[in-house]
């Protein structure tokens, strides 16, 4: 792949204290692309995102390269590194009722990304953040501004965290089961909107979740991970074809509309997949 | 045990004088003894509402509500408990932190009076396909799938006719979610039980209901056959966007 956003090779992670690494030898580069990784919880797709942001002070992380662009982030001192969070490298996380500072209006938080990082005056970064809370389709950008996270609805809170997120026009976005939290309408809207920003700057896009379908519709490749591992990386239109016993079980255990009404398929796990190479 | 539900003009405000908000301005419908009914729709639109007032969670509201003929009202609480049982959305937050599954499933055989208790505890966990040593676990010893069994199973200790599940599997990964599902679909063929699932998942609705109602702003907008969400067979424009929306979702389009 030429130019890669990211490259990750062999990365391991941690947690001080745990008797065994959460995150095993994972390994892959990202372009500008839309990269799922899926797997049930407790897989690590989580750690793995946050790790690669710095966001895990109570874990040692370790790995053979962990390239950003031209940066090395194993190597970053903290200051270096928020320059990069937020501006470089942002995460949409999982809940916008929990990731919202409750007590600031949606506009600051918002804005605060234009301030911290851009020499802007206030009403420039004003003027920037109404911009990009039309652009995530928000109606009435002026009202939404002036108010607080518990005044807006669950859809509308993932959307302004969509445009804090990318309004620094950052090269890479780590989404954290961005629509986990929303309704089934609600959510194709957040994820079109967010599909659509994506293409439009050309940015590489880490989805991270346990929707199967998801991954599948929003994605061009997607890694399957257990355990701490990568068991399988797939191009999302051939998820039909995989080949591991995980992902074809994950896959076989979800019920589809129009499908039959027999017991579902119930993952059998075994031990040896913890250890197996990767593909 | 089976029993039909029929509820008739179902309604509630929550809030007074002027700042009322009327939450369901009146729901009817009527499920069948043994039958899976489904409440499907966007959040807000009361779907849980309907289940804590047939339930008796929430009392104040007004219409009818009958359970096997019986008005719910006129249940004494101690018959009402094991006539309908609720499964909350949430295992992580409707376990008690500090109850191990005996304490959880021992309190409603202490209620009722009921005889046998150790039996009665170890059949409840093994229906559920938990093993009988799970007794003396606490919630945090647990995975979210047995939590979620374990409350199944205190759901099922006192015996009910109805089950009243919302949004059983959620807050679960896909290979839990089937697990589950089986279960509950291999507890109603035994036993005969009456579900009503509340559920955002049409998927789910598609596997496991035989009707489904469509919730918008508290009214249902149109009462369906499961078999009408394959062919997006709904006339209300909600409803068909709401289909549409999950076999798009799926990428069946």
């Amino acid at each position: 792949m030429e130019n890669p956003i990211l490259e990750v090779k062999n990365l391991c992670i941690r947690y001080n204290g745990a008797p065994t690494d959460a995150v095993r030898d994972v390994s892959f580069t990202l372009g500008r692309e839309r990269l799922g990784i899926v797997g049930e919880s407790g897989s690590g797709k989580s750690t793995v995102g946050r790790a690669l942001l710095r966001l895990l002070p109570s874990a040692q992380v370790t790995a053979e390269k962990l390239r950003f662009e031209d940066l090395d982030l194993l190597n970053l001192s903290e200051a270096q590194m928020l320059k990069v969070r937020g501006r470089r490298m942002s995460m949409i996380l999982q809940d916008p009722k929990f990731s919202l500072n409750p007590i600031q209006r949606v506009g600051h938080q918002v804005a605060e990304t234009l301030l911290r990082h851009f020499p802007v005056s206030k009403s420039d970064a004003r003027v920037k953040t109404l911009e990009m809370l039309a652009a995530v389709k928000i109606r009435d950008p002026e009202r939404v501004h002036d108010l607080y996270p518990h005044e807006i609805s669950g859809g509308m809170g993932q959307r302004v965290m969509i445009a804090m997120m990318l309004l620094a026009d950052p090269d890479l976005v780590i989404a954290d089961e961005p629509t986990s939290a929303l309704d089934v309408t609600v959510r194709l809207q957040v994820l079109n909107i967010l599909d659509g920003l994506v293409r439009d700057r050309g940015i590489g896009l880490i989805m991270i979740s346990h929707d199967l379908n998801l991954v599948r519709n929003f994605c061009d490749r997607v890694l399957i991970m257990y355990a701490g591992r990568v068991v399988e990386t797939l191009n999302a239109r051939d998820m039909d074809h995989a080949q591991h016993p995980y992902t074809r079980g994950l896959l076989a255990a979800q019920p589809r509309i129009g499908g039959s009404r027999a017991p579902l398929a119930v993952l059998d796990r075994r031990p040896e997949w913890k250890e197996e190479a990767r593909t | 045990m089976t029993a039909s539900v029929a509820i008739q003009d179902l309604s509630i405000s929550f809030g007074h004088g002027p700042d009322a908000v009327k939450v369901l301005p009146g729901v009817s419908f009527s499920v069948k003894p043994g039958e899976c009914f489904g409440l499907v729709g966007e959040s807000g639109s009361g779907k849980s509402t309907v289940l804590r007032c047939v339930s008796m969670l929430t009392d104040f509201w007004t219409g009818k509500v009958e359970i096997g003929g019986r008005n719910v009202r006129d249940v004494p609480l101690k018959d009402r408990c094991r006539l309908l049982q609720m499964v909350f959305q949430d295992p992580y937050g409707s376990l008690h932190p500090r109850q191990s599954v005996r304490t959880v499933l021992a309190e409603p055989l202490r209620i009722h009076g009921l005889d046998d208790r150790e039996a009665r505890m170890r059949r409840a966990l093994t229906d559920v396909g938990l093993p009988v040593e799970f007794l003396d676990r606490f919630p945090h010893q647990l995975s979210g799938g047995q939590r979620q069994r374990v409350a199944i199973a205190r759901a099922l200790i006192l015996e009910p006719a109805v089950l009243l599940l919302d949004e059983p599997t959620s807050a679960l990964d896909v290979s839990v979610q089937a697990e589950i599902l089986n279960l509950l679909a291999r507890l109603r063929e035994e036993r005969g039980f009456t579900y009503i699932m509340v559920t955002h998942d049409l998927a789910v609705v598609d596997h496991m209901c035989d009707r489904f109602a469509v919730m918008l702003h508290g009214e249902i907008t149109e009462i369906l056959p499961r078999e009408a969400i394959a062919g997006n067979g709904a006339t209300h424009p909600y409803a068909r966007q709401l289909i549409a929306a999950s076999l798009e979702y799926e990428g069946q389009i």
